[in-house]
């Protein structure tokens, strides 16, 4: 085992970076039950009905974890883009186009339980509070990022100018969510946000950061996954990938 | 535990629908992307089994 | 069709200077733009007619559009900058001028900002000229519409800048004119944001100051590294 430390960057290739991956798949969806099923039990059983919002804050513990796993996503994905573009290794790459469509769904599921928390607390199905609108921009900038790549044929193309438009959103980030946040204030004063949870009792971050946990493994593993798809699409002509598969 | 029956559970004092909602579309949304992930990985694998068939029959 | 000849590669840079660089990559673009008027007079024809287009849609009543105006008139604006973002290196990427762009010994990033310079004079700057006269569309009174151009002023250089990076990227790919607009609209969120409020900050009487010193400190960093990330996407579109 301890030969995977002194020959990290053998793993850099595809070729052996393939059946490792493989081998750790099971481990991360293990960790994903794990931690999906504690986080459930705490959301459903351990924390106690709100005074205010009834048991509808519920979806707290999907919408908040949801939306961490998006933006995080977002910068891991950058990363490996980056580093991709920068060393020029194909894996890195790969990995950042894995990534994508699993954060983009990670943005839609926060912006639908947003929108199904939203209608029973303040009427509407969709509220113009800065953290949605943010959210449904990085929605926006995640599909950007998978048309770009899904547009040019030519797979060395596409990962080149798929991490410059990431690292550009990357930077972009934090300046559209300040500017929004800046317009929300601006016109609708401190009414309606959902930011105003319930004060956070302890039992419900432990519940929230339990089931980010669970999205982290379970983005982990289908990252993976996919990354074992992607590799062997784009390396059929080589020989090891015609004799991986049984 | 506060829930005194399954029926309450269910109906997450009235908000059911929304409560049910997210969570549902969540787990479906956590059991399709891996199942469509199966999906690509096999016809990927399909259609390698089926050149390598190809090449050996040509040798 | 003449088409200019792109700038003289190795003299130039000894010869002209940074600045000659880059006003002779600018007047040749000038020169093209002006052989193809009916190409930038679209452009602004789009702006006018977008803008007419949202009292249509929502009724004449002026109290309404006066609230409205300074969206409308940012949108449409974003609308028209984006539709234009293709003829900025599509023509010398198709007859190889742009070939010679990046293999030229003058930074590459130079002769974008060039090319961006007069892409905004030929299709930005009309906008912020005709902007007055869409305002009085709207009933904006005289210091609203002074703001207005002010934000359009700083603004579409902006977008021009930001939306460079776009078409780099998307450069002769398939679907490339809605692609681009995909990508680049989230990009120009921001300058939505503080063009249009400055506006409306001036209208509510609480003063443009703030929204326009944001705006311009955007365009600062979008001088910085737009050029960057346009000639990156230039050599990986090239490559």
């Amino acid at each position: 085992m301890s030969n995977k430390i002194i020959h990290w960057f053998k793993y850099g290739s595809p070729q052996s970076f393939y059946p490792l991956a493989g081998k750790m798949i099971p481990w991360f969806w293990a960790l994903a039950a794990i931690f999906g099923v504690a986080g459930l039990w705490i959301g459903f059983f351990v924390a106690p009905t709100d005074a205010t919002q009834g048991d509808a804050y519920r979806i707290i513990f999907i919408h908040v974890p949801a939306s961490w796993m998006s933006m995080f996503l977002y910068i891991v994905m950058a990363c490996w883009a980056g580093i991709g573009l920068s060393l020029n290794t194909r894996l890195s790459s790969m990995m950042a186009s894995a990534i994508a469509p699993t954060g983009a769904m990670f943005a839609f599921l926060s912006l639908w339980t947003g929108a199904l928390w939203g209608k029973p607390m303040w009427g509407t199905w969709w509220v113009w509070d800065a953290r949605l609108t943010s959210e449904l921009i990085l929605l926006f900038l995640y599909l950007g990022f998978m048309a770009l790549q899904a547009a040019i044929d030519e797979p060395r193309r596409a990962d080149k100018a798929g991490a410059i438009l990431a690292l550009v959103g990357v930077v972009n980030v934090p300046i559209i969510y300040f500017s929004v946040k800046w317009w929300n204030t601006l016109h609708q004063g401190a009414s309606i946000s959902m930011s105003k949870a319930p004060t956070m009792a302890v039992t419900m971050l432990w519940g929230m950061l339990i089931m980010a946990l669970a999205f982290w493994m379970y983005s982990i593993a289908v990252a993976l996954q996919r990354a074992r798809a992607i590799m062997l699409e784009r390396e059929r002509h080589t020989d090891w990938v015609k004799y991986a598969v049984e | 535990m506060q829930w005194n029956s399954i029926g309450e559970f269910f109906a997450m004092g009235g908000y059911g629908l929304y409560v049910w909602g997210s969570f549902g579309v969540t787990a479906l949304a956590l059991l399709i992307e891996p199942l469509l992930l199966r999906k690509r990985q096999s016809d990927v694998a399909t259609s390698l089994r089926r050149e390598r068939n190809a090449d050996e029959r040509q040798k | 069709m003449k088409r200019a000849a792109a700038p003289n590669p190795s003299g130039a840079l000894a010869e002209l200077g940074t600045l000659g660089v880059l006003l002779a990559v600018s007047r040749r673009d000038l020169l093209l733009a002006l052989r193809r008027k009916s190409e930038v007079m679209t452009v602004l024809f789009f702006f006018v007619i977008v803008v007419s287009l949202f009292p249509l849609g929502i009724g004449p009543e002026m109290a309404l559009l006066r609230i409205i105006a300074p969206g409308v008139l940012w949108v449409a604006a974003l609308l028209a900058a984006m539709l234009s973002l293709n003829r900025l290196f599509a023509a010398d990427y198709a007859d190889g001028t742009l070939e010679q762009m990046v293999l030229s010994p003058a930074p590459l990033g130079l002769l974008v900002i060039g090319k961006i310079l007069a892409h905004w004079l030929v299709t930005g700057l009309p906008l912020v000229l005709i902007a007055p006269l869409l305002g009085l569309q709207y009933d904006l009174d005289g210091r609203a519409l002074g703001v207005l151009m002010l934000s359009l002023l700083i603004g579409t250089p902006l977008l021009s800048l930001i939306g460079a990076i776009g078409a780099a990227l998307t450069l002769g790919v398939r679907g490339g004119g809605v692609l681009l607009s995909l990508l680049t609209l989230p990009l120009y969120i921001p300058a939505l944001i503080f063009g249009a409020g400055a506006v409306e900050a001036d209208i509510s009487g609480l003063g443009a100051t703030g929204h326009l010193s944001l705006l311009a400190a955007l365009l600062a960093l979008a001088c910085f590294f737009a050029p960057w990330a346009t000639t990156a996407g230039l050599r990986i579109a090239l490559e």
